[in-house]
């Protein structure tokens, strides 16, 4: 059984996360909570935050990974999300870029919607799922404690690897400022591959 | 020639002004016509191409991609284009991503399956509606041109746009059985 019955919180998380941030880490935000708590816990240049194309988190982080295989990446997915591109780990898996970290951010429901379950109410476990696709190196955090030496451990080691999340039902403290022209000219501001005498 | 390129085939002009622009990241979703073209890429170390489960995760990869420097482009058959409205309106064309399409046209001009005809009569009201700059290619010798020039446009002016490979230039996908048969 997954030691997986701890509920954390999403933005605690995050703060941990974005914390241990020492070497302009690309990070990608989901559609909706998650990339609000990514938005709340402090604007990073190398910040993406996606307002829309639901669950394609994970296929932003594997293009910039492919891109800048020099630079460590990190997806983070909700599960309502990450169902509806499941196929998505099993490209992960086959193409196993050593830079690329998928934070799963189960609550177990579609949390903006108000709280309806998720078609894995009947017990789908996503660590099992990313391993059966392929990535061995998939776990449960137990405790924030836990999730914290497995941020650490994926800054420092070969990925892909993907940390799943179980969360409480707490909402973001704050919403992200949604204006894609400026997120993605910041975002590539941040990346290295924009430069530009407009102040950015 | 150059670019132009009249004398060979038309996956040879493709692979000729891709390189030349510098679209190296391939992520595509098979489709029999553009057997050749992905038998070229895919032997050729200048690109990074793979198979996607879903023609929407490709557009992620490619947009992941063209933020953080390296081009590219997503090939498809007319049916997946059909699945990516949601994606292309709120990923490249809010962000205003040079994400590159290349469609091989089914459901037209000879097709045997109504599904594909079906969903052909989708693809030019959605990429009108999304404001998208599209060209069907129907010829070998305009074939350089409209890459090229589409390519350089979409990357200039920071914008997605769409290639359709018309059967009239491929020959497109031959009926297996015969009418009535």
């Amino acid at each position: 059984m997954a030691d997986n019955t701890h509920r954390m919180n999403r933005f605690d998380l995050t703060q941990r996360l974005v914390a241990r941030l020492r070497n302009e880490e690309a990070v990608i935000g989901g559609i909706g909570h998650t990339n609000f708590d990514l938005w709340s816990a402090g604007h990073r240049p190398q910040n993406f935050y996606m307002l829309g194309s639901m669950g394609l988190a994970v296929p932003i982080a594997l293009g910039v990974a492919l891109a800048q295989p020099r630079r460590r990446v990190f997806a983070l997915e909700g599960d309502g999300s990450l169902l509806m591109q499941l196929g998505c780990l099993a490209t992960v898996a086959t193409l196993k870029p050593r830079n690329l970290t998928i934070l799963v951010m189960d609550n177990g429901t579609y949390q903006i919607t108000g709280g309806q379950p998720t078609p894995a109410a009947g017990g789908a476990d996503y660590v099992a799922i990313a391993r059966g696709c392929g990535i061995a190196d998939a776990v449960w955090a137990k405790d924030e404690a836990d999730f914290e030496r497995l941020a650490d451990r994926c800054l420092a080691a070969e990925g892909p690897q993907l940390i799943g999340l179980k969360l409480d039902d707490a909402k973001p403290p704050s919403q992200t400022e949604r204006d894609p022209a400026q997120i993605r000219d910041r975002f590539m501001r941040g990346l290295g591959v924009k430069i530009s005498k407009l102040p950015g | 020639m150059g670019i132009a390129g009249e004398q060979r085939a038309w996956h040879e002009v493709v692979v000729e002004v891709l390189k030349a622009n510098e679209i190296r990241l391939i992520p595509y979703v098979p489709d029999n016509v553009l057997r050749p073209l992905i038998g070229a890429i895919q032997a050729d170390p200048f690109f990074t191409a793979f198979t996607t489960a879903r023609e929407e995760e490709a557009v992620g990869i490619v947009a992941g991609g063209a933020m953080a420097g390296m081009r590219g482009m997503v090939l498809m058959q007319t049916s997946g284009f059909a699945t990516l409205a949601n994606v292309l309106a709120s990923l490249p064309c809010a962000y205003q991503i040079p994400v590159l399409l290349l469609i091989s046209e089914r459901g037209t001009l000879g097709e045997f399956n109504l599904g594909q005809a079906a969903v052909w009569r989708t693809m030019r009201p959605v990429l009108e509606a999304l404001a998208m700059e599209h060209h069907v290619i129907t010829r070998l010798d305009e074939c350089g041109f409209i890459l090229d020039r589409t390519i350089r446009q979409a990357l200039m002016t920071q914008q997605p746009a769409a290639l359709i490979l018309s059967p009239l230039l491929t020959g497109g996908k031959a009926s297996p059985v015969r009418v009535g048969g």
